[in-house]
């Protein structure tokens, strides 16, 4: 878009903000300009997603029992927990936003601190997954298990297994199920630990007044950044949890 | 415009040096390593490609060597294997991607749309750090002792099989491909927000525009490559299955991540160089680029359908048949715009008042070596041609004639045409079309017989071949050596003129860009005052009143 001819008017220049850079006409531009360049980034981080959702989709059209034997042994009530507490962590950010736009100083720390804490424990319900895993013999590698696929334990009240019993063949394919679990929640998960790293530097210039008197660009682009990570999971969720739910009966 | 205007050039013998200009700016040597000037990173950029051109030309010449003759006589074959692969690494990751648009890109980007800098400084900075940083993990894999998979990592021997250094250039890779993500996003943003008032989409120079359908396939291209690499490396370090067959994984999924990025990547190596050309071409017959319009939305045209041919590089592999089909035919379509440019240029040259510097002698090179090079792609891109010459010497003369004589004979006319600009200095004429005659003949003997030797069926990435071949690998080898002495001479003589050259003065050729109307070498922050646009690219009219207006005035400061 053209923009217009420069305006600089004495109102304009009377308010112009320390933080306007010398290569940008205006503050305008320097803001839609953040904005954009944060919004293209996003959509490198789309690509960069795009290739392990690929894999995913491929082995599970491949592999279909494995994956649905493996996406049963995920802990669904977690997930869920996991999946509110990132929404509400998303939703305290967005609530930071609306604070330094109408420049509330401790508004906007508490918010980011909000964020940063459900955030953490985000993390920490994953870590403890994670462990759950690594009891149940479900990380790839040598120790893994795959006695579980092939002899499900047996339901006392039936007398039937709880899960179709796979072949030793297609219960080895359950490991690509988790290598892919772990590739894509891990790379979600290092995506919020830098994400915690750049809170914790925007709580410390938020607490000193850098966003609240007009200058909002930082914690706008950080949102995105924030709301793109969160959305990550709200695919990975029903695509590692949820869809395979127990087609066995 | 129908008519074309001849505008006279400039008496050189008056034009002076400015005593204030983006070089003079600030001394020291931080002040360059810390600077967010985008032409002083432009110039950070020149020096680092340039090295890493030799080392990578340096492999090419050891290649070369071990090719004169059948017998594996030179090296073992490891060790040539090594050779290709650093040679490939090298020159597509750290020469021919950020070649064109993270120098002259950066430099005369912001330049040519009337901005102060690229939209993120910083982040521009940030991006030749990691370039540096993919340059010190290629080189310290190499120190180390090589790595030898071939520059496409083919998954398994990648992976399994090699037990070189593939990690570290993995990291190197990784690395590098943010920094064009980076440069690829700060032009696209700068494109889209930095554009002076006036500059209209349609008012940009070429240039610009190719480089924005570059940036698109740098955004959307590389990170996938990025993932391939990360799930490789997870692979290789841990075990993970998702290419390795014995685990339920298929390494046909390697090749299609990579080729998702590898195959855009060779038009994100080309397109830059094409808006050199237009540029060029239009400034040395003085007449706008025939079909502006069309010209830049063939770029575009061709890196969307860039996004839309990767399987090609598949079809021995064992992809489906249709899909076969499918991606021959999408193949072929690439050729159209390519072909709109080449005819566009045509048509600008016919009835324009054209002269034959430098930079024009390479431009021809461009057009008749990317001509070449792009039919032979239609040779490959046919599914039944491509199983018969796939994997053969015809492959590697075919991207050799696109990436070396298009895009190195873009680079070379694009360097020589802002030489002025870049430095304040003119570059020796007749020594340079010296050079760049050697080059054209020196590429031309290289690489014609490598097409009929292919086609006679020598495979690539082997040390040793059949003594009929060597009649024309013979003449491969002297072609390179010729090759080798026309890059020697620009970087000898352009050294030279950085001290004895003739001062330039603002327009030495008298060309429309916003870029030859300030002062060169330009000052930090471009413009004295931010320009207002009123005409189209290449209105040589426009020019010639101005340059009537300002008979006498001295446009420079100091």
């Amino acid at each position: 878009m053209p923009r217009e001819h420069a305006v600089h008017d004495e109102h304009d220049e009377h308010h112009s903000l320390p933080q306007l850079r010398h290569h940008f006409e205006t503050e305008e531009q320097q803001r839609e300009a953040g904005s954009f360049g944060m919004w293209l980034f996003l959509l490198t981080e789309i690509m960069f997603f795009g290739g392990m959702f690929m894999a995913y989709l491929l082995y599970r059209n491949w592999y279909y029992p494995a994956f649905a034997a493996a996406s049963n042994q995920l802990n669904v009530p977690l997930g869920a927990i996991n999946t509110a507490i990132l929404i509400t962590s998303g939703f305290f950010m967005a609530l930071g936003v609306w604070a330094a736009e109408v420049r509330k100083k401790s508004t906007l720390v508490l918010m980011l601190v909000l964020t940063a804490v459900f955030g953490l424990a985000f993390l920490g319900v994953k870590s403890d997954e994670y462990y759950e895993k690594y009891e149940k013999h479900h990380i790839p590698g040598n120790s893994f298990n795959i006695s579980e696929f092939v002899n499900p334990p047996i339901n006392a009240k039936t007398g039937k297994p709880t899960e179709e019993p796979l072949m030793p063949d297609m219960a080895q394919k359950t490991q690509v199920f988790f290598f892919l679990y772990f590739a894509m929640t891990g790379m979600h998960a290092f995506h919020m630990i830098i994400g915690l790293f750049l809170l914790v530097w925007l709580i410390w210039r938020a607490q000193r007044g850098d966003f609240t008197s007009g200058y909002v660009a930082p914690i706008e682009n950080f949102g995105l950044y924030w709301h793109f990570v969160d959305i990550v999971w709200l695919f990975l969720f029903p695509l590692l949890y949820l869809i395979n739910r127990h087609p066995f009966k | 415009m129908s008519a074309t205007t001849i505008v006279s050039l400039p008496d050189q013998a008056t034009a002076q040096m400015p005593k204030r200009s983006y070089l003079n700016n600030e001394h020291g040597l931080l002040s360059w390593l810390l600077t967010a000037d985008h032409k002083r990173i432009g110039m950070l950029y020149l020096l680092s490609i340039t090295f890493f051109f030799f080392i990578g030309g340096a492999f090419a010449g050891l290649i070369r060597l071990e090719l004169l003759t059948p017998q594996p006589d030179l090296v073992a074959s490891d060790t040539y294997n090594k050779f290709f692969t650093m040679h490939g690494i090298v020159m597509i990751f750290l020469f021919l991607v950020p070649s064109v648009p993270a120098t002259l890109g950066n430099f005369l980007l912001p330049i040519m749309i009337g901005a102060k800098d690229l939209a993120f400084p910083k982040i521009n900075l940030l991006s030749w750090y990691l370039y540096m940083a993919g340059g010190i993990f290629t080189l310290a894999s190499l120190v180390l002792g090589g790595v030898d998979t071939g520059w496409t990592f083919t998954t398994p021997l990648s992976t399994h099989y090699l037990n070189t250094h593939v990690l570290t250039t993995a990291t190197a890779i990784f690395i590098a491909g943010f920094s064009s993500i980076f440069t690829g996003l700060n032009f696209i943003v700068t494109i889209h927000r930095m554009r002076a008032p006036g500059m209209t989409w349609f008012r940009m120079p070429l240039f610009c525009w190719s480089q924005y359908a570059a940036s698109l396939l740098m955004v959307l291209g590389t990170p996938v490559l990025a993932i391939a690499i990360v799930l490789l490396a997870l692979e290789r370090l841990f075990g993970i299955g998702v290419f390795d067959p014995a685990k339920g994984g298929d390494p046909l999924l390697f090749q299609h991540l990579f080729w998702f990025y590898s195959h855009p990547a060779v038009y994100i190596m080309i397109l830059p160089g094409m808006g050199v050309i237009s540029e060029v071409i239009s400034t040395f017959t003085r007449k706008r680029v025939f079909g502006y319009t069309a010209v830049a939305f063939s770029s575009v045209a061709i890196a969307l359908f860039g996004f839309f041919v990767w399987a090609h590089h598949m079809f021995i592999m064992g992809v489906s048949n249709y899909s076969a089909l499918v991606f021959s035919l999408l193949t072929m379509l690439v050729a159209v715009p390519s072909a709109i440019k080449i005819f566009n240029w045509a048509f600008t040259m016919q009835k324009g008042s054209i002269t034959f510097e430098t930079p024009m002698l390479y431009a021809f090179g461009f057009i008749g070596l990317f001509t070449i090079g792009g039919l032979t792609g239609i040779f490959l891109g046919s599914l039944g041609m491509d199983v018969h010459l796939t994997e053969t010497y015809f492959v590697v003369a075919h991207f050799h004639f696109v990436m070396v004589g298009g895009m190195l004979m873009a680079f070379l006319a694009g360097i020589h045409f802002w030489w002025p600009k870049l430095t304040g200095r003119m570059y020796p004429e007749s020594l340079s079309k010296l050079a760049a005659v050697v080059t054209f003949i020196g590429f031309n003997l290289t690489f014609l017989p490598q097409f009929v030797v292919g086609y006679l069926g020598m495979p690539r990435r082997y040390h040793a071949y059949p003594a009929e071949y060597q009649v024309l690998n013979v003449l491969s080898t002297a072609g390179a050596t010729i090759l080798g002495v026309g890059y020697m001479l620009p970087i000898l003589y352009l050294g030279w003129s950085l001290k004895y050259g003739a001062i330039a003065g603002n327009n030495p050729w008298q060309a429309t860009g916003l870029e030859w109307q300030i002062q060169s070498p330009p000052l930090t922050e471009n413009f004295l005052e931010t320009p207002i646009i009123t005409h189209e690219a290449y209105d040589y009219e426009w020019l010639e009143e101005k340059m009537k207006l300002e008979k006498q005035e001295v446009t420079h400061v100091g």
